[in-house]
């Protein structure tokens, strides 16, 4: 990637972060730092790793991103908007009474949303369902599945992991954001989650880590073509809870925290867009 | 029943090609000849009834239709919420089989025993619930349910060797009953494979002097509400027959539908399960009368309450 192409990335990624701190505030809802430390993930997939043309959300050719973290739905949105799914317009509807965009995405909320999530551990399963579905009928199509790490404890999870490589899903790939935290505490404190990568690979995926927020490597590892081996792929995604946010950056009290106006317009510099 | 259902599917796979078959580990040899005819259409979903009910979401959304198969209770309670948030709410054209209805697995003990399905079911948004009464309506409902759009539809399957009731293939429609006895005084309606009880209670209560007629209420979701309304009109008594608890399944939707309505001739009763699980072993004939599901106490029950 180059210098130039590798800036504009970043600067997609903030514009993004600045859509989702704004969007907490003004509705005054949580999960702010889930949806911060996945941004470069869906910056990485909607912009160089999926093939998706926004103008064309139903494309059946299309590949499908399941985002099984549901709770960071503000991130999924603003990038979508983004990308230019849907006018970003519709983000002010985000939280509010009657709006489209509820906190966690419902089915066909907006272009783009290929599924409803919130209830944790579903999302693999539903990859598993796109992949063998496009196998069926001789598709194109890739699926992508974003998952947070504290969803690893779902047992859904390691259903879906020990049926995929089975099948040769080599089309599946799976990108944990592994943010160290869930709701109340350190995620591998409260599971065994580590060796994380090691399940992974133990479970018959091709396994690797990438810095979470090296947009450069997230958009060669989504971009790779697929095991030759027939392996679903697992990318464990090492990110950081409230990332580009300095004083939100690895402190959970921002998973249910919201941004005040004053908080607001220090994210908003710090991110380059005041 | 499970022999006709595999019949049944390896036909309606050859003339759809959008028809999937997952099984959670069981029917390996059921469904050989499926599996021979379509072996690319066939997937062992193992032991994993979760990641199972989710495959199938995202199979029905990309245009096809799943059927996921496993015992009773493993393929809805135990996944109720796969269920319920991914082919409820997305209104996915997946159908669910359970097989062993009921007390049909009774020597396996309560945690194969399906006395709950049609209640936690029958809550959930866009859920059809059919429970078909012999092999003929096995079959016919799995054709029916491969018609339904807007949601997912349950199919709730007895075993094998439930008797066949319809000599001749009936005018099988998903919510819509099918009369299989005329009657005057009070009518039977039975849910499932327990239907033919109901024709044995008939007999004992024709003997008596009571007219009963005897429906197939096959479909508990959506309810058959015009032959509600006629049957409440014209019966004195109104008898729900079903392998279930009392909570939450036919009998417990009749009771509703009742109660929002005034003016209706019939009382109703219900024959169904208490709420409790046996401790001791036994087959299912043993099981339901345990229960109190024979034609005995659902006669004894409809002459109760006719006074007689």
């Amino acid at each position: 990637m180059s210098p130039a192409e590798l800036a504009e990335l970043r600067g997609v990624a903030s514009r993004v972060r600045g859509r989702v701190v704004e969007m907490s505030h003004r509705a005054g809802t949580p999960h702010l730092g889930s949806s911060l430390s996945c941004v470069d993930i869906l910056v990485a997939a909607y912009w160089k790793g999926l093939r998706i043309d926004p103008k064309k959300p139903a494309d059946p050719a299309r590949d499908r991103l399941v985002f099984s973290k549901g709770h960071a739905a503000m991130a999924l949105y603003a990038a979508l908007a983004e990308r230019g799914f849907f006018d970003p317009a519709l983000l002010a509807e985000y939280g509010t009474d009657g709006g489209r965009l509820a906190e966690h995405p419902s089915p066909g909320c907006a272009p783009g949303v290929e599924v409803a999530t919130g209830s944790l551990g579903h999302g693999l399963s539903w990859g598993v369902g796109f992949a063998l579905a496009a196998r069926l009928q001789k598709r194109p199509s890739r699926a992508l599945v974003v998952m947070s790490d504290g969803e690893c404890g779902e047992g859904s999870v390691w259903e879906a992991a020990l049926f995929a490589p089975i099948h040769k899903l080599s089309s599946l790939s799976v990108v944990i954001d592994y943010n160290k935290w869930q709701a109340t505490g350190r995620s591998r404190e409260i599971m065994a989650l580590e060796p994380l990568a090691k399940k992974w690979e133990a479970f018959g995926w091709a396994a690797s880590e990438v810095d979470g927020h090296d947009l450069a490597a997230l958009s060669a590892a989504l971009s790779a073509p697929p095991d030759p081996a027939g392996r679903p792929t697992a990318i464990v995604a090492h990110t950081v809870k409230g990332k580009g946010v300095s004083f939100m950056e690895d402190d959970n009290n921002w998973h249910y925290r919201a941004p005040d106006a004053e908080e607001l317009a220090k994210a908003r510099a710090e991110l380059g867009l005041a | 029943m499970r022999d006709a259902f595999a019949k049944e599917l390896s036909a309606v796979a050859a003339e759809d090609p959008r028809v999937i078959m997952l099984s959670g580990d069981i029917g390996n040899r059921l469904f050989d000849k499926y599996k021979a005819a379509f072996p690319d259409r066939f997937y062992n979903c193992g032991v994993a009834e979760a990641n199972m009910t989710t495959v199938a979401a995202g199979l029905a959304a990309d245009g096809l239709r799943p059927i996921a198969y496993t015992i009773a209770p493993f393929v809805t309670m135990r996944v109720l919420e796969q269920i319920r948030v991914d082919l409820c709410y997305h209104k996915l054209p997946a159908i669910v089989v359970g097989v062993g209805a009921g007390l049909s697995y009774a020597s396996l003990g309560p945690t194969h025993h399906s006395m709950e399905d049609v209640a936690c079911l029958r809550a959930l948004p866009n859920m059809t619930i059919v429970c078909p009464a012999d092999p003929v309506e096995a079959r016919l409902a799995l054709r029916a349910a491969l018609k339904v759009e807007g949601g997912p539809t349950y199919i709730r399957m007895g075993k094998k060797g439930e008797p066949v009731v319809h000599a001749a293939a009936p005018d099988f429609k998903i919510g819509k009953v099918l009369v299989l006895k005329p009657g005057r005084d009070a009518a039977i309606l039975a849910s499932g494979t327990i239907l033919p009880v109901a024709l044995e209670a008939a007999e004992k209560l024709a003997a008596k002097g009571v007219s009963t007629e005897v429906v197939s209420f096959h479909t508990v979701k959506p309810l058959d509400e015009d032959y509600l309304a006629a049957a409440f009109a014209r019966f004195s008594v109104v008898a729900v027959l079903e392998e279930h608890g009392l909570a939450g399944g036919l009998g417990g939707a009749l009771a509703e539908w009742a109660s929002d309505r005034d003016g209706l001739k019939a009382r109703l009763v219900r024959v169904a399960s208490p709420a409790e699980f046996i401790k001791e072993c036994g087959e299912q004939d043993w099981a339901r009368a345990r229960f109190g599901l024979t034609a005995e106490e659902t006669a004894r029950k409809i002459l109760a309450r006719l006074g007689r």
